[in-house]
């Protein structure tokens, strides 16, 4: 079994960032809960948690899984597999009159 | 596949330089997106089908969900301090964080199981003598109807599963599969756990076992993400 690691393995941040990453995306959970309750921004909302949960999303893929350190065929297979899934969502959204 | 570099940063002998292992759990985990994709547009596209109840305003708990996420979130950053404490050559580390890890992995499950629970069970209440004047919701309102002369609170069984209704079978579906996934998380974190007893079994040399399970760990936590906003906030939100 290999349990080798790439070049890239030993770039990755320190424990400090990790840590200053998790306390972001607490924050931002926060700010999301807290925008919810504020009805007066009626549609508005829903930009606003598509941009925040984006950021949360970014964060752990960036730095929990290594992708901002890690080779790029790596973000290409998650970016794709994403970006796939986000257009099947949409062709599906369409398709079945949901706008 | 030969294993040349350790710590000095070679290259693996490969075609594309990479470890295949990795490379295939990465491909595993671009599948997948398009797997939670696919349940993800068919929880949106039946949204407000239902024919009855109950819908997503009435059975979700925001701030109890909220700290479901939060114990998530939390979890994976326990999973990049037990990689980074095996990578330092700390093995009391490693088994600390990644203990934590399963516990708050288990402690998520604990939630979905509770919420559930309470989905399944869910009741309307009535305060016969107060519905005068009180703004009551369609079901209420029925109920409301049951009242007989002297009657103080009544209630009904009004429980959601897999069967009651579009909005019960795409979230059960849903947040099941990613239940699932949570689960089977656990189970990878405690083995690689009870492995580091092992001697020789966890080393900074063969960190990548813990490195693809942190990769699956985070990535339930990233599709949790979204369902949080889309399942979740949106799901309450009236206008969408």
């Amino acid at each position: 079994m290999d349990n080798t690691h790439t070049s890239s393995d030993q770039t990755h941040p320190s424990a400090t960032t990790y840590v200053t990453v998790a306390a972001t995306l607490s924050i931002i959970t926060a700010i999301e809960v807290g925008i919810f309750y504020l009805t007066w921004l009626s549609y508005g909302i829903i930009p606003i948690l598509v941009i925040l949960s984006g950021a949360k999303f970014a964060l752990v893929a960036m730095f929990y899984m290594h992708l901002k350190y890690d080779a790029r065929l790596f973000t290409t297979f998650f970016v794709g597999g994403f970006v796939l899934a986000t257009l099947v969502i949409f062709a599906l959204l369409v398709l079945f009159r949901f706008f | 596949m030969s294993a040349v570099s350790a710590h000095g940063g070679e290259h693996e002998q490969t075609t594309t330089g990479l470890n295949h292992r990795k490379m295939l759990m990465w491909a595993f985990l671009g599948s997948d997106c398009m797997f939670f994709g696919s349940l993800i547009a068919t929880y949106l596209v039946y949204k407000g089908k239902s024919k009855v109840g109950p819908y997503p305003i009435e059975v979700f708990d925001i701030p109890v969900t909220s700290v479901s996420t939060f114990v998530l979130l939390m979890s994976s950053m326990s999973m990049v301090l037990a990689y980074s404490a095996l990578m330092k050559g700390s093995l009391k580390g490693f088994r600390i964080w990644i203990a934590s890890t399963a516990i708050m992995g288990m402690t998520f499950l604990a939630f979905q199981v509770f919420e559930f629970t309470d989905f399944a069970t869910h009741k309307i209440e009535v305060d016969c003598a107060k519905i005068h004047g009180e703004s009551l919701d369609s079901l209420e309102h029925e109920l409301a109807e049951k009242c007989k002369p002297g009657d103080g609170i009544i209630s009904e069984d009004h429980g959601l599963t897999l069967r009651t209704n579009l909005f019960g079978t795409t979230f059960f579906t849903l947040t099941g599969f990613h239940g699932a996934h949570v689960s089977i998380g656990v189970i990878w974190l405690l083995s690689l756990f009870f492995y580091s007893f092992r001697k020789g079994g966890i080393t900074p040399q063969r960190h990548l076992d813990v490195d693809l399970a942190a990769l699956y760990w985070h990535f339930v936590d990233v599709v949790w993400i979204v369902i949080f906003t889309v399942v979740y906030l949106f799901g309450v939100f009236e206008g969408f």
